[in-house]
């Protein structure tokens, strides 16, 4: 592979030279438009979050009455708003965690169970799939109206408290099941976790099923014949072996975690379901609309929260593609 | 013949396979137990949308069904003003998905068929603005919006916000970065030979794209139109933050005005759920194989 790359490379060179005049106006207006379409759309406005972030702009006056304040924003966020974005933060990173401990190594197991060609295995993984089609907005609406519902729901009526006077407010009820001092984990935003495993587990299920089929068989016939058991010969084995598949899972469920909004919005952002997402949003259309400097403060703490991972999977990505 | 094989001592290697069958038996159960977990709260939005209210609360969910009826359906179509806002869902995801196809084809053209020194710093502008959440720029593409004005034909409101176009365009250069990254990839397994011959034929960059190229990149074009149709169509944030009017949001969204107006009643929010489920849930079992290639070609090829 590496020798057909070097070969070609010398001619290569050689062919952008003859390009003709409207080869080369064609492929610059097939690279340009997208481009530009991009930049203007995505990473024009990501820049200038972080400029506006230092600023005091409502979003009503021109773009020349703008005004720089500092840090002032940033500094409001921590001590003004500090219960919103500690509550938040701890909401995103309890989401993080779980996400990984929870759905994605449940993922990880159906993906190996089915790995093993079972009879009917494509019916169980279209099965395990198919929430993952549905808008976690919509993922919301169902787990509200059929397992959360207070008076019918499923979960209430296996527990017997659907009687008036007994019942149990799954997504209003935000006292803590954790406390760290004043903060903590409440009950509703786990009510909301388990809706979101449900919906995780067969996206990486689905990731995982062709890393598997990448591992090359003979990998884990080496390993049996080394006297490996199964556990010792995936944990050793097999998991390292699919790398490339770990990475993108990473990325996928920690930016998934940092995005998380649908769901809460589509409930009526409760208390207890505070998010970083949505502490973005409330600045803008909520009830604290028209604050652009502090709304996009809290847009670049989001930033900051992903780059790293963003930057590690990109990094892992493109050395790999420079080494092929 | 098998009391024989009990009496007789058991030779190892039937007892290996004995025990492979218990396994196999004991994984199966675990996974029909699974799957039928899994199942439940769809078909349970299923169920409850089939029955009135009045009797899964006053008998209980769990109860034997006395009437099955699609009133809930009506009622939610009715309501909702459904068959408008499937309307303005198809207005949206349909050009969106083809022009993102479009432009993420053309970029993946030219970055993997041709060398030049752009190649990989472009590569990295689209992928890793594709993986920026959405929020992050919220803020200045509101303001944005607010400003950008539209001709009249393609807005009431006179600029991008609150436009079709709007939201379209933010679909576009949002899902370019993720298609170009995939087909990118994809377009790079094609043998170089490919180009030469046509180059050497003397076909023009167009025609290669045009009769060489994108032809054999169908099977990643379904597979990725499969997977935008469903992201576009499940969107939610976008909708809600450049679609102020909830009159004129797309069909997801639209289930946030209706959970207000259908508070009490949990089997019509059942009711309307499925059907803004639908779409994707048929997409999805007429193209299984696209809609789960889509995804895994994005991750393994690289």
């Amino acid at each position: 592979m590496t020798v057909t790359s070097t070969r070609l490379r010398p001619d290569r060179r050689s062919r952008v030279r003859q390009f003709s005049t409207a080869d080369r106006v064609a492929l610059t207006l097939l690279i340009g438009i997208p481009t530009l379409i991009h930049v203007a759309f995505v990473w024009f406005p990501a820049v200038a979050t972080v400029v506006l972030s230092f600023t005091n702009w409502n979003g009503i006056v021109g773009v020349g009455g703008i005004r720089f304040v500092g840090f002032r924003n940033y500094w409001e966020i921590f001590t003004v708003f500090e219960s919103d974005v500690f509550s938040a933060a701890i909401n995103n990173g309890v989401l993080v965690v779980f996400l990984f401990l929870g759905p994605t190594a449940v993922g990880v197991f159906f993906a190996y169970l089915l790995d093993k060609n079972l009879r009917g295995g494509a019916i169980y993984q279209s099965i395990f799939y198919t929430p993952v089609v549905l808008s976690l907005a919509v993922v919301g609406f169902i787990w509200r109206s059929v397992m959360y519902s207070p008076r019918q729901g499923l979960i209430s009526t296996v527990l017997g408290r659907t009687a008036p006077g007994n019942q149990i407010d799954w997504l209003g009820d935000r006292s803590h099941l954790l406390s760290i001092g004043d903060y903590g984990l409440s009950k509703n935003f786990v009510a909301i976790l388990a809706a979101m495993a449900w919906r995780h587990v067969g996206y990486i299920m689905v990731l995982y099923l062709a890393g598997l089929k990448s591992v090359d068989t003979q990998l884990r016939e080496a390993a049996a014949i080394d006297g490996c058991n199964e556990w010792q010969a995936f944990k050793r084995v097999v998991f390292p072996a699919m790398k490339p598949v770990n990475v993108v899972v990473g990325v996928i469920t920690v930016i998934e975690a940092l995005r998380a909004f649908d769901i809460v919005f589509a409930l009526n952002s409760p208390r207890g379901m505070e998010l970083l997402s949505i502490l973005v949003t409330d600045n803008l259309i909520g009830e604290g609309g028209g604050n652009v400097g502090r709304g996009s403060a809290y847009g670049v703490v989001l930033l900051l929260l992903c780059v790293g991972f963003i930057t590690w999977y990109l990094a892992n990505h493109f050395r790999r593609e420079q080494a092929r | 013949m098998s009391m024989t094989a009990v009496a007789m001592p058991l030779s190892p290697k039937v007892r290996r396979s004995r025990q492979a069958k218990v396994r196999r038996g004991v994984l199966h159960t675990f996974l029909i137990v699974m799957a039928i977990g899994w199942l439940i709260p769809i078909g349970g939005a299923l169920y409850a949308s089939l029955r009135p209210y009045a009797e899964t609360s006053g008998k209980g969910f769990l109860s034997w069904p006395d009437t099955f009826t699609l009133q809930n359906y009506r009622d939610a179509w009715n309501q909702g003003d459904m068959t408008h806002h499937y309307w303005v869902t198809a207005l949206i995801v349909i050009p969106a998905v083809l022009l993102t196809l479009a432009l993420a084809s053309f970029v993946a053209f030219g970055v993997s068929r041709f060398s030049w020194k752009f190649n990989i710093p472009l590569l990295l502008l689209f992928t890793a603005g594709n993986l920026l959440p959405p929020q992050v720029l919220a803020q200045p593409l509101f303001q944005m919006y607010k400003r950008i004005a539209l001709p009249g034909f393609l807005t009431d409101t006179g600029v991008m916000l609150g436009s079709t176009v709007g939201i379209i365009t933010i679909h576009v250069a949002f899902q370019t970065g993720f298609c170009t990254f995939v087909l990118s990839n994809y377009m790079k397994t094609l043998p170089a030979e490919i180009g030469e011959a046509a180059k050497i034929d003397g076909a023009s960059v167009l025609r290669q794209y045009f009769q060489i190229i994108l032809p054999l990149c169908r099977p990643a074009l379904a597979a990725l139109g499969t997977l935008e149709f469903a992201w576009i169509y499940n969107d939610f944030f976008w909708a809600v933050l450049l679609e102020n009017q909830g009159a004129d949001r797309p069909i997801t969204s639209s289930l946030a005005n209706l959970g207000g107006e259908f508070l009490r009643d949990d089997n019509l929010i059942a009711a309307g759920s499925m059907l803004v489920a639908f779409p994707t849930i048929a997409v999805y079992l007429l193209l299984k194989r696209q809609f789960i290639g889509g995804l895994t070609l994005g991750s393994t090829k690289g």
